[in-house]
């Protein structure tokens, strides 16, 4: 199971962060520091995986931004730098060739896709497609429902 | 609002706090449109929230929403109010829904197991779903529970090889495709369960050896999730029992892994190595030279991974080259977690292959770099099994001889930077064998741990073990004047440890002889005994008291005094509020018996204990007007017994008003105060059947009336006054002892007295009688005595309900019929007898009828009805200071102690085991525990200790209220002995 996704920049600037297992602050703050101070020491080239405590890291960066889960022991690496990476499918899917700034000011609909695709730590649907649709479909009762309420009520 | 919403969400990411948004938030995600609660909700996804309301809409994305917050951080105590919303949704028509359910059950799962037990069979049904996403989701629940307990799941191994089969073989809809594998999570999902199912199952393992086959041959196109499944199923082949081809192929696999350029891959070709070498050491061997390239890898972790693959192939040969490796990565790394691991391991290796001068060299290092970081039994192990040694002698000296030499070259140097640990363990053994070296002068190493007693930076903990090492040493009179001088430098220190031992140094310094009894040499193997009774102390503790000195009380004894003085305290806060007090009362820790008493006796706190005065509680005292009166007489009570200080108000109460003490007390002023105790209790009485049994509607009425009744009672004749008034607490307890205890025991008769019931029945010319008839019979008979018993003992033991036995005609003499009943509940039979019973509620008592039936020709001669409560419950007392911990409800009380000759203790427990049926577990001096039972219910334990002229009862039981009505019996029983 998935513990966290973080996301953050090459500065060190945390973008979006999901945990699935309650923490407290102050562990979240010192994993997170811990997360972005192993991560940005790494070389290119070498391996996506780390070890912290007896969880273990996988990262991986595209462009300037670096994911980064945390896995339990039994988890497969491999896996999980592909569900990252399918992430930043659906997030290009979404956003159309997704950039940092997309998340910065989209954020909400980062967490949307994510929580459509993972849930409670597993994978939850693996369809491109599928998510699409249902991320769509919330957007546009959200919208209409918007229009409806900001129309004058006369 | 939203907008603010999502600034403030905004700020937190940041990592501001913004607490207070939460309840907005909340607010928000309630009343709002869509778009709203979306927003409300991503804030409140991080908390603990819940989002009840929106699993019941028929809107398919507000549903969806619901769920997704479900399977977020959820509090374990909410999900028995949700659990069957989310199960309902299992069968909803739309395939997202039922999977989102899925994965929150999963997530309940986890997080409170035995919670989700009742819905196994919908798992299944789940994972026999039309829709594969649903079934995918339901692994993760099976990948869970097979994990917990494989052997309950061997009979799915065919249907989860199946359902593998097709989708390994493309059967499942485009959607599943990743990068055109076909659903790979859900492949490796499957692996995962086959391989937890076919470990060391051969016949299992058979059933999946095609699959896996498959498995392996069609991933094998160049990408990262192919080799991901790879990987699972290779760990799978090498789990499950083997066979030969697979493993061949797997072993192939790894060597692709190891070999490939990409790191990743190295890297979990490494892993997978690792994992396989447990199994077959050769295959290791295959790969020895990439092993070693990745030895030398530029990259950390693939280095560390190497050394972990390393570890598992250790043997006598090549340990001294490994752990030389791992100490030189050791060097490089600065992480604390992966310190910590790998000094672990070195230490397990060296330690394998101990007394070689290589253990000790590798030891030291192993100490300066773990410093003190490493685990603490470590350098402990290290000087057990240093100090055990080897079986030759003479490699025992030399290897002792060796670390002497090596640590005395350490101290010398600067070794102000070395870890704590490293040091204590120099100072151990310098201390210990420092001596063994003839050439070496003693004093040059007495200077040196000298030095390092003084250094600064050094741990107090460190300098103790320094200063053992230099009391060791400084033996015979040669040592004197520096022992003094040790002695003085430490006196003043602030660790008292350090200046007991500088004490103990100049004291054994002077005596040589008392040195060598407690120091011998070489220190013995055999452990020590320890005496921990410290019965030698024993002469010093009867001087001491007999001194003068205050006996010592054990810290629970001292607590549990603290208590009951806290106890006395908290009465004032609770009579500010009366109604809610009267509830508190009974709720928390006083019994029922003394609701009047406790009442009119916490007036009596506030006036002995005036810095606890409230506003509250001098608005009662001067409604009531009847404090001046009370005052005179309770005051000179407490002075009368000092040791009543800490006894509990209520049991005061209960020594004043009710029970007839000998204490020095005018009868006139008795009456008084039980007249006015009687009339502060028809309020409370009132109020508190009203709070308490509101439940039963029958009850309420009743217990109005009769405190009615005893008011007028009370009032109109002073010599009955008395008496009556305890009557009517009494049966108010005892009715409180039925609403409270027969909700949870429906079946168990509650009053714990002793009744006789003899009946004799004349049926001799029965021959000719039908049966039943003759059992009529004989019941009016015996129910017209039991009647007349009933008065009896109401006039003896002023109990409110009689007691009628019958025979069986299931069904209720006519004169009750028609009051309210409940339904007659069997309680037990055999071939001879069954017994029923039937509450009856009538105005002023409640009838417990007990129908008793008889199947045979025989007639019913003697009927003895023994009615009890509790019976004894057997234990020792090892059985019972475990229970004791694990049972939480405490009362405590002060009871009265019986006098009549011999021990007083004992005495009193036998009174109460003959007239309650308790058992007494054990008494040990002033203590004594006691354990009983409620019949099909729960224990109630008992500690009593002699306090003063009273016994000091700390009763506990998981029932709330048992102790309550056990510590009412016990004051009863008592009270009539």
């Amino acid at each position: 199971m998935m513990r966290f996704l973080l996301l953050f920049s090459r500065q060190g600037k945390i973008r979006l962060q999901k945990w699935f297992l309650p923490l407290g602050e102050r562990e979240k703050k010192k994993i997170i520091r811990d997360m972005t101070t192993m991560v940005l020491a790494r070389k290119p080239r070498t391996c996506n995986f780390l070890h912290w405590k007896d969880l273990k890291i996988v990262y991986k960066r595209y462009a300037s931004l670096y994911f980064c889960c945390g896995l339990e022991e039994e988890d497969n690496e491999l896996l999980a730098l592909e569900v990252l990476h399918r992430y930043v499918e659906l997030l290009d899917k979404y956003f159309g060739n997704v950039c940092e700034l997309d998340i910065i000011f989209n954020f909400e609909k980062a967490y949307f896709i994510l929580d459509e695709f993972l849930m409670g730590g597993e994978v939850q649907e693996t369809s491109k497609q599928s998510i699409a649709k249902s991320i769509e479909a919330s957007d546009m009762l959200q919208e209409t429902m918007e229009e409806y309420m900001s129309k004058p009520a006369f | 609002m939203r907008e603010l919403m999502v600034r403030a969400m905004y700020c937190e990411m940041l990592g501001y706090e913004a607490d207070f948004v939460y309840i907005h938030a909340i607010k928000l995600a309630q009343q709002g449109t869509v778009l709203e609660k979306r927003v409300g909700i991503s804030i409140f996804l991080k908390q603990n929230m819940y989002y009840l309301q929106d699993l019941q809409s028929t809107n398919l994305i507000e549903v969806c929403m619901a769920l997704t917050v479900v399977s977020q951080i959820f509090p374990k105590d909410m999900i028995p109010a949700i659990l069957p919303l989310v199960e309902e949704k299992l069968s909803h028509p739309k395939e997202i829904i039922r999977r989102k359910a899925v994965l929150a059950l999963y997530k309940f799962y986890l997080i409170a197991p035995n919670q989700v037990q009742h819905i196994h069979g919908k798992f299944r049904k789940a994972l026999c779903d039309k829709d594969p996403g649903v079934m995918m989701s339901s692994l993760h629940i099976y990948l869970q529970m097979i994990k917990e307990n494989p052997a309950s799941y061997k009979d799915l191994t065919g249907s989860f090889v199946t359902i593998l089969r097709q989708v390994v073989g493309g059967k499942l809809p485009l959607d599943f495709n990743y990068h055109s594998v076909p659903a790979p999570w859900l492949q490796i999902q499957l692996l995962r369960i086959l391989s937890l199912l076919g470990r060391e199952d051969q016949s299992m393992s058979e059933l999946m050896y095609d699959v896996l086959d498959e498995s392996l041959r069609r991933a094998e196109m160049n990408h990262n999730i192919t080799y991901a499944i790879l990987y699972e199923c290779v760990k799978a082949i090498y789990t499950i029992h083997p066979k030969a081809e697979l493993l061949e192929k797997a072993a192939r696999c790894i060597g692709n892994f190891v070999l490939s350029p990409k790191i990743n891959l190295k890297y979990l070709g490494l892993k997978a190595l690792t994992y396989v070498v447990q199994h077959d050491a050769n295959l290791a061997l295959q790969h020895q030279m990439t092993i070693i390239e990745c030895l030398d890898h530029s990259d950390l972790i693939i280095k560390r991974e190497t050394l972990e693959l390393l570890f598992r192939i250790t043997n006598a040969q090549n340990v001294t080259i490994i752990v030389e490796k791992m100490l030189g990565f050791l060097r490089l790394c600065n992480d604390d977690y992966t310190i910590i691991d790998l000094v672990g391991k070195v230490a397990e290796l060296a330690e394998k292959y101990p007394f070689t001068i290589w253990f000790i060299q590798t030891m030291n290092v192993v100490f300066s770099l773990g410093g003190d970081l490493m685990q603490p039994d470590l350098p402990s192990n290290f000087l057990r099994l240093f100090a055990d040694g080897s079986e030759s002698e003479e490699q025992d000296r030399q290897l002792k001889l060796y670390a002497v030499d090596s640590y005395l070259a350490v101290l010398k140097g600067d070794c102000s930077h070395l870890p704590q640990r490293f040091l204590q363990v120099i100072s151990w053994v310098l201390g210990e064998y420092s001596c063994l070296k003839e050439d070496v002068d003693q004093q040059e190493v007495i200077r040196l741990l000298k030095k390092l007693l003084e250094q600064r930076g050094v741990s107090s903990e460190t300098r103790s073990w320094a200063l053992s090492a230099l009391t060791k040493l400084c033996k015979g009179p040669g040592y004197a004047e520096l022992a003094l001088e040790l002695a003085e430098s430490l006196s003043s220190s602030l660790d008292t440890v350090l200046r007991q031992q500088a004490h103990e140094l100049c004291l054994l310094s002077q005596d040589s002889q008392l040195h060598a009894r407690v120091l011998p040499h070489p220190a013995p193997s055999d452990n020590l005994e320890v005496d921990s009774s410290l019965s030698f102390l024993d002469g010093f503790v009867s001087d001491a008291l007999a001194a003068g000195a205050a006996p010592y009380k054990p810290p629970h004894q001292r607590q549990e005094e603290l208590s009951q003085q806290r106890a006395l305290s908290l009465e004032p806060y609770g009579l500010s509020l009366p109604v809610t007090m009267s509830s508190c009362t009974l709720t928390d820790r006083q019994s029922p018996t003394f609701l009047s008493m406790s009442s009119d006796l916490s007036v009596l706190c506030v006036c002995s204990a005036n810095t606890l005065m409230l506003e509250g509680v001098k608005r009662v005292w001067g409604k009531d007007g009847y404090i001046p009166q009370k005052e005179p007489s309770l005051t000179p009570a407490a002075v009368d017994e000092p040791s009543d200080v800490v006894q509990s108000p209520d049991q005061q109460g209960a020594a004043e008003t009710s029970l007839p003490e000998p204490e020095p007390e005018p009868p006139q002023l008795d009456q008084e105060k039980q007249q006015l105790a009687s009339s502060l209790f028809v309020g409370l009485g009132s109020q508190n059947s009203m709070s308490l049994l509101g439940k039963t509607e029958v009850a309420v009425p009743r217990f109005r009336r009769k405190a009615r009744q005893h008011e007028s009672a009370s009032t109109s004749g002073t010599s009955e006054s008395s008496s009556n008034s305890s009557h009517s607490s009494r049966s108010t307890t005892d009715s409180f002892l039925y609403g409270g205890l027969l909700e949870e025991e429906p079946a168990t008769p509650i009053q714990n007295s002793y009744h006789t019931l003899n009946s004799t029945s004349e049926n001799e010319g029965a021959a000719t009688v039908s049966a039943k008839e003759d059992k009529q019979a004989n019941s009016s008979q015996i129910l017209g005595k039991s009647i007349v018993s009933q008065r009896n003992c109401s006039k003896s033991l002023p109990v409110a309900f009689p007691h009628s036995s019958d025979s069986m005609v299931l069904q209720l003499p006519s004169e009750l019929q028609e009051l309210p009943h409940s339904d007659v509940v069997s309680l037990t039979s055999d071939p001879h007898l069954s017994v029923s019973c039937c509450r009856v509620f009538r105005e002023d008592a409640l009838l417990l009828v007990l129908l008793l039936f008889n199947p045979t020709e025989t007639a019913l001669r003697d009927v003895a009805v023994e009615l009890s409560c509790e019976e004894p419950l057997m234990l020792n007392t090892e059985e019972y200071g475990k229970l004791w911990l694990s049972i939480s409800n405490d009362v405590k009380q002060n009871l009265k102690l019986l006098t009549g000759g011999g021990d007083p203790l004992r005495a009193t427990l036998n009174a109460l085991k003959d007239s309650l049926q308790l058992h007494i577990v054990d008494i040990i001096g002033s203590e004594g525990i006691v354990a009983c039972h409620l019949l099909r219910g729960g224990p109630c334990l008992m500690h009593c200790r002699v306090h003063g002229a009273s016994l000091a009862v700390w009763l506990r039981s998981p029932l709330p209220s048992l102790p309550d009505c056990l510590l009412y019996h016990c004051q009863r029983a008592l009270q009539e002995h």
